[in-house]
């Protein structure tokens, strides 16, 4: 800063004064501006979010009272579970097939090409209500499966874990074929340089690189598998949803069982994302601010 | 048609195209044991393509490249040449190292897991014997303080240097570099240089392709000028970069001196 642009040093100093301590006295202060707007907006915002809190929690209709009643019951922790096993065993083997497909689509041969991208186009295209209730009543169009009784075979539970898993793997490939596509392809090429096999360079090098890019969308897919495994009860099978639907078919008390299924529902998703955070920060190692 | 004896990499004939632009157009070109090479030359004169069909990194049209005696990427049977399976030319690759411009490190790896890779997957060494031998290489290139750190918390030149640590981990017979110091500040450059040019006097077999034309006068046996594709003008570097025959390299070294 020039020296004339402050207010005058003393005169004795002949030399320019060291501009820190010259502007430490001068510097003026300074005043953020007032955001009354914002004050405004979360004042009105809380009072609306506590009248609606009101409302929830003094509203007799709700029968909390109910909802506790039911929440731990054992028809109930068997839905829960069933639709915790489910949701593990679409998620596992939605992408092991999902992994395959996009491998199949990344591959050189244009047969597994065009077979990758036609599965992807199927099942992607079709709402999953309608392909769970085709593979239901697939025996009407092959009654035995290798001289087996198709709907002995495919019970309700197969049905779901089939219906479910072939959906999953649609979506699962297109996760993982953007994951390895968002490696460099450096990275192969130092690999193929230093030797490493095929395999190798797929699961050391390419795969847990792809992971960062696979990690969050894949977490988004577990979120909407566990909810999406609801879809189930159409078929009668005894997840979360339809075993509190039982309940309240018998005892008409269908807002407090369907909270039960909610609230449990919300937990489970809560442990979920919580449980992400770690895992993509596993998958961060080594990139700048990870450590 | 056995390579000379004298030979560690010869390129005869070598012809490349990218579609319809040809990028090699007939590459001769012998490098001795012991020897350091150093291929200049405008963007676009081939030179980082003909460095990388060295290691089959890139499949050549025409002609054929051995190293230390061995056809790379090929089996020859009469007049034809087989391409090998990736099984074998994986192999070969481990004979051969390679140094990128953008130094490609494995950066979900430490430094000392990005060195010991190689030597335990491809050769199968115990992992006991490759950490004592990456230790050594470190020391080496003055970073065994990083051994530990992932490549992201490393400068570009420190990077560079785990880079060749790692490629030396084969103990190739042959190092091509491929403008390995381009992606560098310019401050960072000198320790780069320095750590090959004491390769260089340990005596590894290199071909180096790079802008750096003091480099080349200080360290190369031999000077290769390329452009369009082709060898224009080779020799010791007193010759070549100090009294080029041919215009276009008098041209293009009047540009960067």
């Amino acid at each position: 800063m020039p020296p004339q642009t402050v207010p005058p040093p003393s005169p004795s100093s002949a030399a320019p004064a060291p501009s820190a301590e010259a502007g430490s006295e001068a510097l003026p202060r300074i005043v953020p501006v007032r955001r009354t707007g914002r004050w405004t907006a979360a004042v009105a915002v809380l009072v609306l979010l506590g009248l609606a809190l009101d409302s929830v929690v003094r509203n007799d209709a709700f029968q909390w009272d109910v909802v506790l009643s039911y929440f731990a019951t054992v028809p109930v922790l068997r839905g829960l579970w069933l639709t915790l096993w489910l949701t593990a065993v679409v998620m596992v083997l939605g992408f092991a097939l999902g992994a395959l497909l996009a491998v199949l689509r990344l591959s050189g041969n244009p047969v597994l090409q065009a077979v990758s991208w036609g599965y992807v186009w199927l099942f992607r295209s079709t709402p999953i209500l309608v392909q769970l209730l085709f593979w239901f009543n697939i025996g009407a169009l092959y009654p035995q499966i290798l001289g087996v009784s198709t709907t002995r075979l495919l019970g309700p539970v197969a049905v779901a874990v089939v219906g479910l898993t072939l959906h999953e793997a649609a979506y699962a490939a297109e996760v993982v074929r953007g994951g390895i596509l968002s490696v460099e392809r450096g990275q192969v090429e130092a690999a193929q340089s230093l030797g490493l096999g095929p395999w190798r360079r797929f699961r050391r090098i390419v795969l847990p690189q792809a992971m960062r890019s696979i990690v969050p969308p894949a977490g988004n897919m577990l979120i909407g598998t566990l909810k999406g495994t609801s879809i189930v009860s159409i078929i009668a099978v005894q997840d979360l949803l339809y075993s509190v639907q039982l309940v309240y078919h018998r005892t008409y008390q269908v807002i407090p069982l369907l909270l039960v299924a909610t609230v449990w529902y919300a937990a489970v998703t809560t442990l979920l994302s919580i449980g992400q955070r770690y895992v993509e920060r596993y998958y961060a190692r080594g990139t700048a601010g990870a450590r | 048609m056995s390579a000379p004896s004298d030979a560690m990499v010869e390129i005869r004939s070598v012809h490349k195209k990218f579609g319809s632009l040809e990028v090699l157009r007939g590459i001769d070109l012998a490098v001795r044991p012991g020897e350091v090479t150093v291929v200049i030359g405008p963007s676009g004169s081939g030179k980082s393509t003909l460095l990388r069909t060295i290691n089959h990194l890139e499949k050549v049209d025409r002609g054929w490249i051995s190293v230390d005696g061995t056809l790379v990427g090929y089996r020859r049977d009469g007049d034809k040449l087989y391409e090998l399976r990736e099984r074998e030319v994986l192999r070969q690759r481990t004979k051969i190292g390679f140094v990128f411009q953008n130094f490609h490190l494995f950066p979900h790896l430490t430094v000392l897991e990005n060195i010991i890779e190689a030597p335990v997957s491809a050769l199968g060494r115990p992992r006991k014997a490759a950490v004592a031998a990456a230790e050594k290489l470190l020391e080496r290139v003055g970073l065994l303080d990083k051994a530990a750190a992932y490549p992201a918390q490393l400068s570009g030149g420190q990077q560079q240097r785990v880079a060749i640590a790692r490629a030396l981990a084969l103990e190739p017979r042959l190092l091509l570099f491929d403008e390995p110091t381009s992606a560098l500040d310019p401050e960072l450059v000198g320790e780069v240089l320095d750590v090959i040019k004491d390769l260089a006097r340990g005596g590894t077999t290199m071909i180096v392709v790079t802008h750096e034309i003091g480099f080349a006068r200080e360290v190369a046996d031999t000077v290769v000028f390329m452009d369009e594709g082709r060898v224009v003008e080779q020799g010791p570097p007193a010759d070549v970069l100090d009294h080029p025959v041919q215009e276009r390299t008098r041209a293009f070294l009047s540009k960067v001196l």
